[in-house]
């Protein structure tokens, strides 16, 4: 069989259980509908783990690839095609394993939401989580531009009604937010991608990465424009990044997110903390590094600098707020920041720590919110004000807060620690990056613990300010809510104490990433130089040319 | 040659029309003897028109591929290019009869059928027409049926409004159209477009070298055809007639007599106007283009702000067509460059661009008539609580919305994408910027009516729509055909592209 077979089984998984889920009578079985849609889950998380266990650790290359031909035009002479064409690589393998991983905590969580028992729907709901985990992984996935748009802007149809249909009072606001803000960066996305479409002559990213190592120089000689000009290569680096930079987000295109956050379902907020956020940073790597190395190496130390702002902005914001879950969506903005700055702080340990920190994230900041989505089950209320004393109502789930907690805010021997130590690591060593960067930075490391502990300190100690309603069975902990915690604190252990099996993944990849972005680089300054030369010694023949006419 | 190997060299060419016209005898015929079988005549209309679609692919009869022949005396020409225009055109008018059967203002009158026989087979003819004449005699046939329909249902004051303002409206368009082909017939003395082009750059040619007459007559022709696809700035007929029209109605002027203007609209400005054509040393084809470009922006914006506040649904129906003619307009702009290529990438564009659109615009109609008969409203504040009364109409209308606004996978993604791309390609990425940040404001309006249909509570919430059998159809049918465009677009696009290279190639190379 053909391995990349296991690849497209993994993407198309969940897709088929959204086609059972439609035949499923929500009237008759309404118990059923949630079991399909976990047990989809599920079963793709497994097969996600044997694409994990197959995977080859020692190869930087994509592995798994299946390729289709789905779509070509005849452009004059040449031929501009556009693949199915799917493969993992070290960069996107962890990622693929925290989508399939976070998904099943996202339906589980979801069984006993009020908020459904409420609105009700429960067909469409657990149908559009599937259709959003088919879209994400296919984000993951996908190595051809405009097959990766389509799947990038599928993933906005079901958040939008996740948030808009089961999200709090504000939600219909939060949900055209979300849609028109992400939708506004990713369109100009689609403009560059018709751009590098058509001067590469093909969609397929690795057809036209191969390119582009040939001549880093490319963007800015293709479009028509003088060539030494920088200008074509800036742009189209621009569009892709404020398309990825909306998405992670980065300061200051952040603000969509707490309103997303803060109205969207318990689930909605895990996924989207969890995993949305991650296409933005993934984007970077996969399309801004790749494609457009030289820029990349131009606009590091700007874009580094945004994210250092993000890490304190976000820290900062967060401390001020008062609503709980504003709190915790502000500190994604934080440490969104650091992946940020571990990305553009091009090398092996930053790219390496970036990566690792997009799953730390994933796993903490999804159960932050998994925290609060418990908490609100309860006090149906997200005023910080309004709690107090949960530790003592509820001694087990103070415990596994408290961890959850430290592993957001990176204390060593959890996952977070690990994340931010190796891209602190990795910013000290940059060479296109200065002290300053590592400087600020750490001091984000600092506020990190301020608001988290502050968060900490206002939910769970202080004086008991019992639930609303409360009886006997308020305080205990339904199995559902139990079953999402434990894995989430494995892997934060897992991580914290054995990082080894992650860097090892994405080790191979991310160094020839590296190498790549430096060759490059170097090659483009030359180019650049030669066709400076060139033109100048142009200029002078001229002038030679007219003088000896007179 | 003999009288019978012209007709059989020729007869292929309108075979579709040919058809049409007996299917509108036959319906004159059952209607007059059989009054009590109204929908079947109905029923009778859609299924011959969509069978006549497949015409065009009778081994023998199809159009030779890259090839653009010249029938009917060089009345009309038989391409690949018309083909798909045809198909289009076809699967409205079967559409549009298919859907109005549950319609309470036509569906149970037999003429209207006939009505939409006759302006289909004028929208064909219109699609393929090679000669001025022709040219005028198919679009009036399109549009005469149009101006009766549009009043179609006396008993109510806003469809006559509705008709008598189209009327007018339309009849000074033609005459303004009239009056530019006329002044093109006078300064050349020919009639078929490419010998008109011939003419304009002979060296006998009685402008000699003078651009003004004939930039007279692009500017009113442009005018003529602005009205018929709604384009600002000559759209102001568009939200009244919209509105007033019986909604089957309103959904054919809407899909089939903007795609045959569409077809006709590039046939005639690359046949007259192609690059060659240079007076005074300056190119007609900068002048036209230049003016569609500035039509292409007015439209896209003009229809996209002010479809933001209106509040009955088919009104902000007029308006993004008027955006949608917009974008379309983005793809024919494109034909500026001189590159056969980038002209086949132009053509084609637009060609897809209206195939998808027939069937989204279609499919947004149908849930609009459904509703309006289950409701008796056309507000879209009172789409609230949709999905609860029937989530069938809900999701296939859902993904209408979402491929009119170019959310993939639905078909309009890929429609706004190759028209984008070949404004890229012809060096217009300007324009392709203001199309894209259009369609984010255009996103706005559609995002807000299907968070109408899916999260507002509505009033009626447990009575639930009951689809009928034909309406089933029509969404059946436009929805996989909205989503197999999105998903696989390849097999249209590529015919697309075989016929607009086609054409393309016959402007470039100098036509016989």
């Amino acid at each position: 069989m053909d391995s990349g077979f296991l690849t497209t089984l993994v993407l198309f998984l969940p897709m088929v259980g959204f086609g059972v889920l439609l035949f499923v009578d929500s009237e008759k079985n309404k118990e059923a509908l949630k079991w399909v849609a976990l047990g989809f889950s599920i079963v793709t998380f497994f097969f996600s783990l044997a694409l994990w266990a197959g995977f080859d650790n020692a190869n930087p290359d994509l592995q798994f690839v299946q390729q289709w031909n789905w779509l070509s035009i005849q452009i004059g002479s040449t031929q501009i095609s556009s693949d199915y064409y799917v493969g993992v690589d070290g960069l996107s393998m962890l990622l693929i394993v925290l989508t399939t991983f976070i998904m099943p905590i996202g339906i589980l969580i979801s069984f006993n939401a009020s908020v459904l028992k409420e609105r009700g729907r429960e067909k469409l709901y657990y149908s559009l989580l599937l259709l959003l985990e088919w879209a994400m992984l296919g984000v993951f996935m996908i190595q051809d531009l405009i097959v990766f748009y389509v799947f990038w802007e599928v993933t906005l149809v079901p958040m939008y009604f996740l948030i808009g249909i089961w999200g709090s009072e504000e939600r219909v606001y939060a949900a055209v937010k979300f849609f028109l803000y992400t939708m506004s960066g990713s369109i100009l996305m689609l403009i560059a991608i018709l751009f590098v479409g058509n001067a590469a002559g093909t969609f397929i990213l690795p057809d036209i990465i191969a390119q582009v190592q040939a001549n880093p120089n490319l963007w800015n000689e293709t479009a028509g424009m003088a060539s030494s000009s920088t200008v074509t290569g800036s742009l189209l680096f621009g569009a892709f990044f404020i398309a990825f930079a909306i998405k992670v987000p980065i300061f200051p295109f952040h603000s969509w997110l707490p309103d997303a956050h803060v109205q969207a379902p318990t689930a909605g907020s895990v996924i989207l903390a969890g995993v949305l956020l991650k296409m933005g940073t993934y984007g970077l790597v996969r399309f801004n590094l790749q494609l457009f190395p030289a820029e990349s190496v131009q606009f590091a130390p700007l874009i580094a600098g945004l994210g250092v702002v993000g890490i304190i902005y976000g820290a900062w914001v967060s401390y001020a707020q008062d609503n709980v879950k504003k709190l915790v969506a502000y500190s994604s903005v934080s440490h969104l920041g650091f992946v940020v700055l571990g990305i553009f702080a091009l090398n092996s340990q930053g790219l390496q720590g970036a990566t690792l920190q997009m799953v730390n994230h994933g796993i903490s900041t999804g159960g932050l919110f998994l925290l609060v989505g418990i908490l609100y089950e309860r006090w149906h209320t997200k005023e910080m004000a309004d709690y107090g004393g949960v530790w003592k109502l509820m001694p087990l789930f103070g415990g596994i807060s408290l961890v959850i907690a430290l592993s957001s805010m990176g204390l060593p021997g959890l996952n977070g620690f690990v994340g931010e130590f190796t891209i602190l690591m990795g910013s000290v060593g940059s060479v296109y990056l200065n002290f300053f960067f590592t400087l600020l930075g750490t001091i984000g490391v600092i506020l990190a613990a301020t608001y988290i502990l502050k968060m900490y300190q206002h939910v769970y100690m202080g004086d008991n300010k019992p639930a609303p309603h409360a009886d006997e069975n308020t305080y205990k902990l339904h199995w559902t809510e139990l079953a999402v915690l434990i894995p989430i604190l494995f892997a934060i252990f897992w991580i914290g104490i054995q990082p080894g099996k992650f860097f090892d993944t994405m080790g191979s990849s991310a160094k020839q990433l590296v190498a790549y972005v430096d060759e490059s680089y170097d090659a483009y300054e030359t180019r650049q130089a030669d066709l400076e030369a060139e033109s100048a010694a142009q200029v002078e023949t001229n002038d030679a040319t007219e003088d000896s006419g007179d | 040659m003999g009288i019978l190997e012209y007709l059989s060299a020729n007869l292929p060419a309108i075979a579709p029309e040919i058809g049409l016209t007996i299917l509108a005898m036959v319906i004159l015929l059952v209607d007059s003897y059989r009054p009590d079988a109204k929908s079947n005549i109905g029923y009778l209309a859609a299924i011959v028109m969509a069978l006549l679609a497949i015409t065009p692919f009778i081994p023998g009869w199809s159009p030779a591929m890259g090839e653009s022949s010249l029938k009917w005396g060089g009345m009309i020409r038989h391409d690949m290019l018309a083909s798909i225009f045809k198909v289009m055109i076809l699967f409205a008018g079967s559409i549009t009869s298919l859907m109005a059967v549950k319609d309470s203002a036509v569906g149970q009158k037999g003429e209207f059928y006939l009505i939409i026989t006759i302006s289909t087979l004028g929208a064909s003819l219109l699609a393929a027409s090679a000669d001025i004449v022709m040219l005028f005699v198919a679009l009036e046939t399109v549009s005469i049926p149009l101006y009766i329909l549009a009043g179609f249902s006396h008993s109510d004051a806003g469809s006559a409004e509705s008709g008598l303002k189209y009327f007018l409206f339309g009849s000074f368009a033609s005459a303004i159209l009239l009056y530019g082909l006329s002044l093109l017939f006078g300064f050349t003395g020919e009639t078929q477009l490419t010998a008109i082009a011939a003419s304009l750059t002979s060296s006998e040619s009685i402008l000699g070298t003078n651009i003004l007459p004939a930039l007279a007559a692009l500017t009113l022709v442009i005018v003529g055809f602005g009205f018929k696809i709604s384009a600002a700035p000559f759209h102001f007929w568009t939200p009244d007639v919209y509105e007033g029209a019986p909604t089957p109605v309103t959904a054919f002027i809407s899909v089939a007599s903007k795609a045959a203007s569409f077809a006709v609209l590039m046939r005639f400005f690359i046949g007259v106007f192609p690059d060659a054509v240079q007076l005074d040393g300056q190119s007609v084809q900068a002048f036209w283009t230049g003016l569609i470009t500035v039509m292409a922006v007015v439209s896209m914006t003009l229809g996209n702000v002010l479809a933001l506040r209106q509040e009955n649904m088919k009104r902000m129906l007029a308006y993004s067509s008027i955006a949608q003619a917009g974008y379309a307009l983005v793809g024919v702009a494109a034909l500026q460059s001189v590159d056969q290529a980038v002209m086949t990438s132009a053509i084609s564009s637009v060609a897809f661009y209206m195939f998808m659109y027939t069937f989204s615009n279609l499919l947004v109609f149908a849930g609009v008539i459904l509703f309006s008969e289950a409701a008796g409203t056309e507000k879209i504040s009172e789409y609230a609580g949709m999905q609860r009364r029937s989530p069938w109409l809900a999701v296939t209308m859902t993904i209408g919305l979402l491929s009119l606004a170019g959310i993939p996978p639905a078909a309009g993604f890929f429609g706004k994408f190759f028209l984008f791309q070949a404004a890229v390609q012809a060096n217009l990425a300007g324009l392709a910027i203001i199309g894209v940040l259009n369609s984010i404001v255009a996103l706005y309006y559609y995002l807000l009516v299907i968070k109408i249909m899916w999260v507002d509570p509505g009033k009626d919430e447990d009575q639930a729509i009951k689809i009928p059998a034909p309406l089933a159809w029509t969404f059946g049918i436009t929805t996989i055909v909205v989503l197999l465009l999105g998903v696989v677009p390849a097999p249209i696009i590529g015919w697309a592209r075989d016929g607009a290279a086609a054409v393309a190639q016959a402007v470039t190379i100098g036509l016989p």
